[in-house]
């Protein structure tokens, strides 16, 4: 089980608590596509993904980064039992979307800058390590049921 | 990889606003570096490493203006930094991995202090840029 210091809890749960999860997620999904061209190979049924401009104006790009970060939002409600509450997806992301969990990886750090470009000073370097921790403690428990 | 002429174009851009706090965000993204990820700090045995330090804001400056360099000779990285990677492969060795943290916390500190320039395009391209940067510096390693 991880162990969370109630200040690591504090720093979460805080930043979480100003995050627009529509905004973030369809931001965090859409950099991730423009800066690892490559992610897209998820996402052929999406539509234009033909540049930059393109995927941040898709609206099925918009609508599955919002699903995602409020999945995310989950784990935020349940430190101390992520393991728990990703099992399922952990299974759904193996064995029927066969993503590469290097790609949580991937996202987790997209997701990190979009949060120190919101927030800036806020987003301190302990912050930071708060959150590194986070969605480290997330990949790897989306990762965990792969097989 | 190879940066498109847009991609340098974003790189020397917002370079010139970077350049005038490069030694608070050279200072500020290693301590995101030793904070998010404290085994790094295994290769500084011989620094302070607490905030503020005199050592960290010298070596923060050190890296960005080595990153300068590799700005002002964007189409030839490999050769503005030669002598640096032949220091990292014979003398630092400090294990590959770790340029991709150190870049994941320059890309934090710019985004923090730049965000409306930090586009998605603008972030790609340093994505890229960094990543040719950490290539040059190890690929003498072996």
């Amino acid at each position: 089980m991880v162990h969370w210091t109630a200040e690591e809890k504090q720093l979460i749960a805080s930043l979480w608590s100003k995050v627009n999860v529509e905004e973030c997620g369809a931001e965090a999904l859409a950099r991730l596509l423009i800066v690892y061209p490559w992610t897209q190979r998820f996402f052929a049924s999406f539509g234009n993904l033909s540049s930059p401009t393109a995927i941040i104006g898709n609206p099925k790009v918009r609508a599955h980064g919002k699903k995602v970060l409020t999945s995310f939002g989950e784990a935020v409600k349940n430190l101390d039992n992520i393991k728990a509450t990703y099992a399922k997806l952990s299974e759904l992301h193996c064995e029927k979307l066969h993503v590469d969990p290097e790609n949580f990886r991937l996202l987790g750090d997209i997701l990190i800058i979009v949060l120190a470009s919101h927030f800036a000073r806020d987003f301190t370097p302990a912050c930071q390590f708060a959150w590194q921790k986070l969605v480290s403690v997330v990949a790897h428990a989306l990762a965990r049921k792969y097989h | 990889m190879t940066l498109t002429q847009a991609e340098k174009a974003a790189v020397v851009t917002i370079w010139a606003k970077v350049a005038t706090q490069a030694d608070a965000i050279g200072a500020e993204s290693l301590e995101r570096l030793f904070s998010s990820y404290p085994q790094t700090k295994t290769y500084f045995p011989h620094f302070d490493l607490s905030q503020g330090s005199s050592q960290l804001r010298g070596h923060g400056s050190k890296v960005m203006n080595a990153i300068g360099d590799a700005v002002k000779h964007v189409d030839d990285i490999r050769g503005a930094l030669a002598k640096l990677s032949e220091l990292h492969a014979y003398i630092l060795r400090v294990d590959p991995v770790n340029f991709k943290l150190l870049s994941h916390c320059i890309l934090c500190s710019v985004a923090a202090r730049y965000p409306s320039d930090f586009t998605p395009e603008v972030h790609a391209a340093w994505d890229k840029f960094l990543s040719s940067v950490s290539s040059v510096l190890t690929e003498k390693y072996r």
